[in-house]
């Protein structure tokens, strides 16, 4: 079980990265890594979110089968993730309205993030019962914080230096991105157990 | 009867992640304060960003929070100010009704072949990308040979969201009664000749030249050479030559015309003269 554990949280922070490697929820990572505070806030919105989708979902799940219902995982999930997104929007509005108001429009987008419903369809492909699922809900959040805080760091210094007009702004970001990906490539004969 | 339990199950579902929102709804309610609402129905809603917030919005919160202060929307005037007022509770206080003003004379004038009789002067045909900030990169600082004057390929026309500018014999001209102040155009103009005059004041020096007398004579016909002899008239001190160009404190003008009368250039205008696209014309002649 521990094994089990820490083979996931290896895969989704490194290994099988959300973001650089599997190339999931690529919409706030491009658009909110500008600065490195509201990316943060992002990664932990995210890893909110998917971790209580993931736990969500397995019961979910668990009627689905129960009601010979299996196909119509997606659209209930797509349910329990937004309606998931819509309480963290009003939590955060009320608790922290700083984050809300940076996070801006990429909140109520994490409804579309593909991250948060990549994680709920592999938790269920792979069968994992409702403490993995969860772990690698958790984790998969983790990964994607780890990449897009990285990602805001190398974006703040880029802003600063010197740069090709042409490159300037998005273009160099994607360029950063792909470098950061590959880098992350190096992870992907790592496994452990 | 699989169709039945699956809309049941997901219906079922939909309204119970219905009530939980609801509920956390009613326990996250956020208050906003009613003034901003208000505030906002005051404001023009052009978003033009004259105020210097951004946009409409931006600046009702800014007023709300008491960062900014009441009258600084320039498209809105003095009633939206007052309804502004009435609004948070306070007094307007006066609001100066600003439009912008093009710092050039230099309406290009021709005769019967084709030769330029008067306005600025270019240095030659300019045949590229008709925008100011393009033309004013090529040919050393662009077509014209002043360095100062309205290049008039009409930028600030496709700023303006009022329909209150537009090129005329290759120099922009405002639409005083169009104008509401708000200086998009200003922000586009890469040459800076455009800037905000007090809609009440009716002397105005529209020439941006700072260069000597002697090359301001040689690029344009219409360009202020900073003689002086309006300084030396204004009864109220308000004229300063300041580098080579004769400049009104509207603070202190009474719009009394003399420095007009005075001008050997004629730039200075006196609106009260004339129409203003009669008194612009005659300036440039």
């Amino acid at each position: 079980m521990a094994q089990q554990i820490i083979g996931i949280l290896i895969a989704a922070l490194l290994s099988q990265n959300f973001i650089l490697v599997k190339f999931y929820g690529i919409c706030p990572f491009m658009g909110v890594s500008k600065k490195i505070d509201t990316a943060l806030g992002m990664g932990m919105a995210v890893t909110f979110v998917m971790a209580l989708a993931s736990f969500a979902c397995y019961w979910v799940y668990q009627l689905l089968l129960l009601l010979e219902l299996t196909y119509m995982q997606t659209v209930a999930f797509i349910l329990v993730i937004a309606s998931i997104v819509q309480v963290v929007e009003m939590f955060l509005k009320k608790m922290v309205p700083a984050l809300y108001k940076a996070l801006g429009v990429f909140l109520p987008l994490i409804t579309t993030n593909c991250a948060v419903l990549g994680v709920v369809l592999v938790n269920v492909a792979e069968g994992y019962d409702v403490l993995i699922s969860t772990v690698n809900g958790a984790a998969g959040g983790l990964g994607f914080t780890l990449a897009i805080v990285l990602f805001a760091s190398v974006r703040e210094r880029v802003d600063k230096a010197e740069c090709p007009e042409s490159f300037k702004g998005f273009p160099i970001a994607l360029i950063t991105a792909g470098l950061l990906a590959l880098a992350f490539m190096g992870f992907s004969g790592l496994s452990i157990f | 009867m699989e169709i039945v339990i699956a809309i049941a199950f997901l219906g079922g579902l939909a309204l119970i992640f219905g009530l939980v929102l609801a509920a956390a709804s009613k326990a996250f309610y956020v208050e906003v304060d009613p003034r901003l609402e208000k505030l906002n129905e005051c404001l023009p809603g052009a978003n033009c960003g004259g105020c210097g917030y951004p946009g409409c919005g931006g600046y009702a919160e800014a007023v709300l929070n008491g960062e900014a202060p009441i009258g600084k929307c320039a498209s809105g005037g003095a009633e939206c100010a007052n309804a502004m007022a009435a609004v948070m509770g306070v007094e307007a206080g006066d609001v100066v009704r600003m439009v912008a003003l093009v710092k050039c004379s230099g309406h290009r004038t021709y005769d019967e072949h084709g030769n330029q009789t008067g306005g600025a002067k270019l240095k030659g045909n300019y045949e590229g990308f008709k925008d100011c900030l393009a033309a004013s990169k090529v040919g050393g600082r662009g077509p014209l040979v002043c360095k100062y004057g309205c290049l008039g390929f009409g930028s600030c026309v496709k700023a303006c969201k009022y329909d209150a500018i537009h090129v005329v014999n290759g120099v922009a001209q405002v639409d005083r009664e169009k104008c509401v102040g708000c200086m998009s155009c200003a922000a586009v103009c890469p040459r800076q000749v455009i800037t905000a005059v007090p809609y009440e004041k009716t002397t105005l020096v529209p020439c941006n030249s700072h260069a000597k007398g002697a090359v301001t004579t040689r690029s344009c016909s219409a360009g202020c050479i900073g003689c002086g002899l309006c300084k030396k008239i204004c009864p109220e001190d308000a004229i300063t030559v300041v580098n080579g160009l004769a400049t009104i404190d509207y603070e202190k003008c009474i719009s009394c015309g003399l420095c007009a009368t005075v001008c050997p250039k004629k730039i200075i205008v006196d609106l009260n003269e004339a129409p203003p696209s009669e008194a612009m014309a005659k300036a440039a002649l």
